[in-house]
C-alpha cells in the first residue's frame, strides 16, 4: 500500500509549509499574548484559497480532498493553534452543512462569499444547556409565513463574534427531539434580533474568537433553512462533527510537532553536568517516546482523511483521530515543557503557549468521551 | 509583454550539513528548493506581464520539472525543460550556450529575467554570459523595473546605494531580492500548475553544436573539492584601549568588511 | 611541497596568526601554533608574527641561485577597477596577488584602467605593482558601462594575450568580467578566495560553493586568459613603492555614446536599510555592560558608521532599554551577519546561539573570562565606554 502523498499533495505541504513558517509562525506568540484575532493571517490565507478549500470549484472554492486539506491544517496548527482553529471552523464545520445538504439556490448565494473569504463563517450549535448532549437544543425556530422567528443563545462559539456569516441550530419541534432540529443560515451584517454577547477569555487558543450570540426575534426568511426541510438538523449536525474530527485530531498532531520539534532543538544546545542534554538516556526515551505517539496519530489522521476520499466509512477512524491526538497532544506538550525545565514554564519559549493550546482539543467538537461512545458504537454495531 | 524567465532548481544549502567524519556535504534529505533570486525574477515577471505571457524555462536533470511546477503554480504561462545528458558537467559557459539556443528556440520574447546567483554554484555568471551570447543589453542586481513604452527603468544595487539605468527592449535584466512580499502559490495555481503539459527540449531540439556545451567542451574544470576546517579560535587584541582600537578599525578594513568606495 | 613552516622553540602560542589565516590553517596544541593540510602557502601569517616564529621555507637568498628571465607577453593582468576617479582597495590588493603570480611564471604584470582622466591613478598602480598599466581615457569611461568597457577590454586582450586576468568580484566587475569570457570564449571562476600557480603552470582557483559549506578548485586548462573575479579583502595590498618604475601604454578607445546599450539616469548613495535584523550585514549589539538605556546612543552611533543594525541581548530587552525586535538569542532572532560586534554582551548560550554563526565575531567586554570571547575571532578586553568611542573616533577619520 503507499502512505505517500501524491505530487500534487507535496506541493501543498511544500508551499503551506513556507507560508505558515513565514507569515504565521512569527505572530504566534503576540496574537496569544496581546491576545489579537489574526485579521491580517485570515486575509492572506484567503487570497491563496485556503478559506475556500471544502468548498467545490464550482462556487470559488478550491476543492481540496480531504489529505489535502489535513496537510493544510496540521502545517497551519504548527504554527498557530488559534489560526488554524479559525480557519477549520470556517472551512470543515461553517462550510460542510451548505457544500453537503444545501439547495442549489443556497449554494450559489453563499459559498462564492465564503470560498473567497469575504465571509468569515461559523457553526454554532453548543449552548448553555446543550454540550455533549447537543439535542437539547433550547434555540427555537418558529414557522411564521414566509419566516422563521429565532430565539435563543448560544455559547463557545468559534468565530461568533467576527463571523458574517453563521449556520446555527435550532429546533422547529422541541417535542421531536432529534428529529426536530433545522439549521438556519445567518448573514449577519444588519442582521435585526441578532447580537453578539460575551467574547470568552481562554486558557489556550486566546486569538481565537470564542462568543456568546444572541437571537431575538430575529427573522430569518425561509430560504434559510439549510436544505429545505425541518427535521434534518441533527443528521447534518452529526456529519459536520463526523468530518470536522479528521481536522482536530490533525491540529493536536500539530501542536505536539511544534512543542517536539522544539525541543529536538533544545536537547542539542543545552547543557548540564558537561554534556548536552541529547547524550541523556533519560532524554532520549523521551522523545522517542513523543515521536513515536506523534507518528502514530498523525497516521490515524490521515487514514481517516483518506477513507473519507475514497467514500469509505470513515466514522470510526475519524473518532479515533481525534481522541489520540488530542491525547497525544497533551501528553507531548506536558513532556516538552518538562524538557526545558524552567525555561518551558515562561513565556518568552513557545511551550507553554502548546501546552495551554492543547487542552482543548479533548474537549470542543465533541469531547475525548463522546468519541470514545461513536468509537464503542461503530465497534458493537447499532442497537447494541 | 512576453517575457521568459531563467529558474534553476538548487539543494536548499542553507539547511546542508556537513558529515562530521567524512567532511563531505550530506546531499540526501537536503530539499530541493527553486533558487531564491529565480524566484524573485518570476515574482517581477508576473508583476510585469500584463497582457502578454511568461514562460519559465529551466536546465537541468527531470527533477527539474518540480521547480517548473512551482512557477506554473505562481502564475507562468508556460514552461520548458531544457534536459539532455549532454548538457551535463557544463561550467558558467556551456550553459549559457545551451540556454542561449533554447531561448532562440522559444522566440518571441520581449524581456529576459533571470536570478541573480544560484546557492549552489554561487557564480552569479550565467545571467550576463547569456546576455552576450544573446547579444542583449544587460542590467545586473536589479531589485525594481519599471517599464515606460519600450523602455525600462530598472533600480541597480550598487554597495553603496543604488542607480538608476535605462535600457531599450529587448533586455536581460538578473534580479536579487526586492522590498516586495513574497508571492506563494494558491491552492488553485498548484492544481493547474499539475494539469498543464511541460515541454521538454534536448540538444538536437536547440540545434547546439556538442563543442559549445557539456562537461568536456567547458573551458573550466574543478579539479578538487573540499570541506573548509571549521573556524579556528580567536585573538586578544593586546595593547593599551587606544592601540587595540585603531588595530580593530585596520582589520576590519583590511578584510574589507567595512568597505569604502 | 609546503612553503611555510612554524618554528615551533620561537612560538609563544599568543595566536595573532590564527585570525589572519582566511584557510583556518593554523591551530594551537599544547601552548604552539601548528599547520593543518588546509595552508595555502600564501604568508600572510609570516608577516603578522611578532615573535617571527613562522618562516617561507626555500627563500631564495640573495646573488644564490640564478633568478629565471622575465619574458615578455602572456602577462597577468588586473582590471584596475575605478570609482569616484579612485582605484577600488580590491585593484590593489589584487596586484599584489598578481605580482606573486606573475614572479613563478616570470613574467610581467599589467593592469588595465579604464577612466575619464588619468589624474595620478597609473601611478599609483605602478607603485602597488603593475609594471604596465593599459590605459583608455575618455570621458565616456568615467562611469562604469557594461558594454563600453566590455568592447575595449576585451580587445585589448585579443590584441595582447595575456594568460591571466583577474577582477575584483565587486557589483562592477561582475558584472563585466562574464561578458568579457563569454565574448572571448574562455573560462571565468567567480569570487575566488584563494590563486596559485600550481605545479603544472596553471591557475588553480580556489572558491566557496554551495553557501560556502564546500571549496572547490578549479582551473581552465586550455582556454586563454584564465580569469577570475577574486573576493575583497583576502588578497594583500603591496606597499606602496613610489619609487617603482613602469610603462603606461595607451589602449584602443574608439567608442562612441551609441555603443553603450544602457544609460545611467541616477547614482543614488544611500546606507543600506534592511526590513529586519537577519538580513542585515553588520549588526553591532549591546548587552548589560551598557549600564543604562543611555548606553545604547553609542551603539546607535557605531552601527550607523559601520553601515549596521543595532541587536540586543535579552536582558537589556527585559530592562526596556530597547525594543524587542533587536534582541538576538534563543528567544529573539537568529542572525548570520558579516560581521558582529558584541558590546556589553556576556555571551551566555542563550545569546550566541543566535548570533554564532556569525562570519567575524568581535567582543568588547571589561570582564576577560565572559564566555563571548569563546567564540569572537577579535577580543578587547575593555570598557566598552571608553573603547566604542575611539572605535567612532577612528571610522570619523
Amino acid at each position: 500500500m503507499d502512505l505517500s502523498f501524491n505530487k500534487q499533495q507535496l506541493m501543498i505541504k511544500k508551499v503551506i509549509t513556507e507560508f505558515a513558517e513565514k507569515e504565521i509562525k512569527p505572530y504566534a506568540s503576540e496574537i496569544d499574548q496581546e491576545p489579537r484575532f489574526p485579521e491580517e493571517i485570515v486575509k492572506k490565507m484567503a487570497k491563496l484559497g485556503l478559506m475556500g478549500m471544502s468548498i467545490p470549484k464550482k462556487y470559488g472554492g478550491s476543492e481540496l480532498d480531504n489529505v489535502s486539506q489535513t496537510i493544510i491544517m496540521e502545517e497551519v496548527s504548527k504554527a498557530c493553534a488559534s489560526t488554524s482553529v479559525t480557519m477549520g471552523a470556517h472551512t470543515s464545520l461553517c462550510c460542510y452543512p451548505i457544500v453537503h445538504h444545501g439547495t442549489e439556490e443556497q449554494k450559489q448565494r453563499f459559498l462564492p462569499k465564503l470560498a473567497s473569504g469575504e465571509y468569515l463563517g461559523a457553526f454554532a450549535l453548543t449552548e448553555p444547556e446543550a454540550g455533549s448532549d447537543a439535542v437539547n437544543v433550547q434555540t427555537t425556530a418558529v414557522k411564521d409565513r414566509d419566516e422563521y422567528i429565532i430565539n435563543g443563545s448560544k455559547i463557545f462559539i468559534t468565530n461568533g463574534g467576527k463571523a458574517d456569516f453563521i449556520n446555527i441550530v435550532t429546533t422547529t419541534d422541541p417535542a421531536a427531539r432529534h428529529k426536530g432540529l433545522a439549521i438556519f443560515a445567518i448573514e449577519t451584517k444588519n442582521q435585526k434580533g441578532f447580537s453578539v454577547g460575551k467574547k470568552e477569555d481562554k486558557l489556550g487558543l486566546r486569538g481565537s474568537n470564542t462568543s456568546e450570540i444572541i437571537f431575538q426575534d430575529m427573522r430569518l426568511p425561509k430560504e434559510n433553512l439549510i436544505g429545505g426541510k425541518e427535521g434534518d438538523g441533527f443528521k447534518i449536525a452529526m456529519n459536520v462533527f463526523n468530518s470536522g474530527r479528521i481536522g482536530i485530531g490533525i491540529q493536536g498532531v500539530g501542536i505536539a510537532q511544534a512543542a517536539f520539534d522544539e525541543c529536538l532543538k533544545y536537547v542539542k544546545e543545552r547543557e548540564q553536568f558537561g554534556r548536552k542534554l541529547h547524550k541523556f538516556q533519560a532524554i532520549q526515551f523521551m522523545l522517542s517516546e513523543m515521536a513515536t505517539r506523534i507518528e502514530a496519530a498523525r497516521l490515524l489522521c490521515y487514514e481517516a482523511a483518506y477513507l473519507k476520499d475514497q467514500g469509505k466509512n470513515y466514522i470510526k477512524e475519524a473518532a479515533m483521530a481525534k481522541l489520540y491526538g488530542s491525547d497525544v497532544a497533551m501528553e507531548v506538550t506536558r513532556k516538552a515543557i518538562q524538557i526545558h525545565g524552567g525555561y518551558g514554564f515562561i513565556k518568552d519559549y513557545p511551550l507553554e503557549r502548546f501546552y495551554r493550546d492543547a487542552k482543548i482539543t479533548e474537549i470542543y467538537e465533541g469531547t475525548s468521551e463522546i468519541q470514545k461512545l461513536v468509537i464503542a458504537a461503530q465497534l458493537l454495531g447499532k442497537g447494541f | 509583454m512576453n517575457i521568459i524567465v531563467c529558474i534553476k532548481q538548487v539543494p536548499d544549502t542553507t539547511n546542508i550539513k556537513i558529515d562530521p567524519k567524512k567532511g563531505t556535504l550530506i546531499r540526501e534529505g537536503v530539499p530541493s528548493i527553486m533558487n531564491p533570486d529565480d524566484k524573485h525574477a518570476l515574482e517581477a515577471a508576473l508583476k510585469l506581464k500584463k497582457d502578454g505571457k511568461v514562460t519559465v524555462l529551466s536546465m537541468g536533470p527531470p527533477q527539474a520539472e518540480e521547480a517548473l511546477r512551482e512557477a506554473l503554480a505562481m502564475g507562468a504561462d508556460d514552461a520548458v525543460l531544457l534536459c539532455d545528458i549532454k548538457f551535463a558537467g557544463s561550467d558558467t559557459w556551456a550553459t549559457a550556450n545551451a540556454i542561449s539556443a533554447a531561448i532562440k528556440k522559444i522566440g518571441n520574447y520581449d524581456l529576459i529575467l533571470c536570478g541573480r546567483q544560484a546557492i549552489d554554484g554561487d557564480t552569479a555568471q550565467v545571467g550576463p554570459q547569456m546576455a552576450e551570447q544573446l547579444n542583449l543589453p544587460q542590467v545586473t542586481y536589479v531589485r525594481k523595473i519599471e517599464i515606460n513604452a519600450n523602455k525600462i527603468n530598472a533600480e541597480r544595487v550598487l554597495e553603496d546605494g543604488y542607480e538608476i539605468v535605462e535600457t531599450s527592449l529587448p533586455a536581460l535584466l538578473t534580479l536579487v531580492k526586492s522590498g516586495n512580499d513574497p508571492v506563494y502559490p494558491s491552492l488553485i495555481g498548484i492544481q493547474k500548475a499539475y494539469e498543464k503539459e511541460i515541454k521538454t527540449l534536448t540538444a538536437a531540439d536547440i540545434n547546439i553544436d556538442e563543442s559549445r556545451t557539456g562537461l568536456n567542451s567547458s573551458p573550466t574544470s574543478v579539479v578538487k573539492s573540499f570541506t573548509p576546517p571549521p573556524k579556528g579560535g580567536g585573538v586578544i587584541l593586546e595593547g593599551s584601549i587606544s592601540d587595540v582600537s585603531k588595530k580593530l578599525i585596520v582589520i576590519l578594513k583590511e578584510k574589507e568588511i567595512i568597505q569604502e568606495f | 611541497m609546503r612553503k611555510i613552516r612554524i618554528v615551533e622553540d620561537k612560538c609563544n602560542g599568543c595566536g595573532m596568526c590564527i585570525p589572519v589565516c582566511s584557510w583556518n590553517a593554523i591551530y594551537l596544541e599544547s601552548g604552539t601554533a601548528k599547520l593543518n593540510d588546509y595552508c595555502n602557502d600564501c604568508d600572510k601569517c609570516v608577516e603578522v608574527c611578532p615573535k617571527k616564529a613562522i618562516e617561507k621555507i626555500g627563500e631564495k637568498k640573495e646573488g644564490t641561485a640564478a633568478k629565471k628571465e622575465i619574458q615578455e607577453g602572456n602577462e597577468v593582468w588586473v582590471f584596475a577597477e575605478q570609482r569616484n576617479k579612485k582605484i577600488a582597495r580590491v585593484a590593489l590588493e589584487l596586484l599584489g596577488k598578481a605580482r606573486e603570480l606573475a614572479e613563478s611564471l616570470s613574467v610581467k604584470v599589467g593592469a588595465v584602467l579604464l577612466c575619464a582622466q588619468d589624474e595620478g591613478l597609473s601611478k599609483q598602480l605602478i607603485a602597488c605593482g603593475a609594471d604596465k598599466v593599459y590605459l583608455a581615457e575618455d570621458p565616456k569611461l568615467g562611469y562604469y558601462k557594461t558594454d563600453l568597457y566590455t568592447k575595449i577590454i576585451s580587445d585589448a586582450i585579443k590584441e595582447n594575450k595575456p594568460q591571466v586576468m583577474i577582477y575584483g568580484a565587486t557589483h562592477i566587475g561582475r558584472d563585466l568580467a562574464p561578458r568579457i569570457a563569454q565574448r572571448l570564449t574562455t573560462g571565468l571562476t567567480a569570487d575566488c578566495t584563494g590563486l596559485n600557480i600550481d605545479e603544472d603552470g596553471l591557475l588553480l582557483q580556489t572558491r566557496p560553493a554551495f553557501g560556502g559549506n564546500i571549496m572547490a578548485q578549479i582551473k581552465c586548462k586550455t582556454h586563454r586568459p584564465q580569469m577570475s573575479t577574486a573576493r575583497p579583502g583576502i588578497f594583500k595590498m603591496l606597499q606602496e613603492d613610489k619609487g617603482r618604475k613602469g610603462e603606461i601604454i595607451k589602449i584602443k578607445a574608439d567608442i562612441k555614446a551609441e555603443d553603450s546599450l544602457t544609460k545611467v539616469i541616477k547614482v543614488i548613495k544611500e546606507a543600506k536599510h534592511v526590513a529586519n535584523l537577519e538580513e542585515a550585514e553588520i549588526i553591532v549589539s549591546g548587552g548589560r555592560g551598557l549600564g543604562d538605556k543611555s548606553g545604547f546612543e553609542l551603539i546607535k552611533q557605531l552601527a550607523g558608521l559601520l553601515g549596521g543594525e543595532v541587536g540586543a541581548s535579552r536582558a537589556v530587552v527585559d530592562a526596556g532599554w530597547i525594543a524587542q525586535d533587536h534582541q538576538v538569542g534563543q528567544t529573539g532572532k537568529t542572525v548570520r551577519p558579516k560581521l558582529y560586534i558584541a558590546c556589553g554582551i556576556s555571551g551566555a548560550i542563550q545569546h550566541r546561539a543566535g548570533m554564532q554563526g556569525s562570519e567575524t565575531i568581535v567582543a568588547i567586554n571589561k570582564d576577560k573570562k565572559a564566555p563571548i570571547f569563546g567564540i569572537a575571532d577579535y577580543g578587547i578586553v575593555g570598557d566598552l565606554h571608553k573603547v566604542v568611542p575611539l572605535l567612532i573616533e577612528e571610522l570619523k577619520k
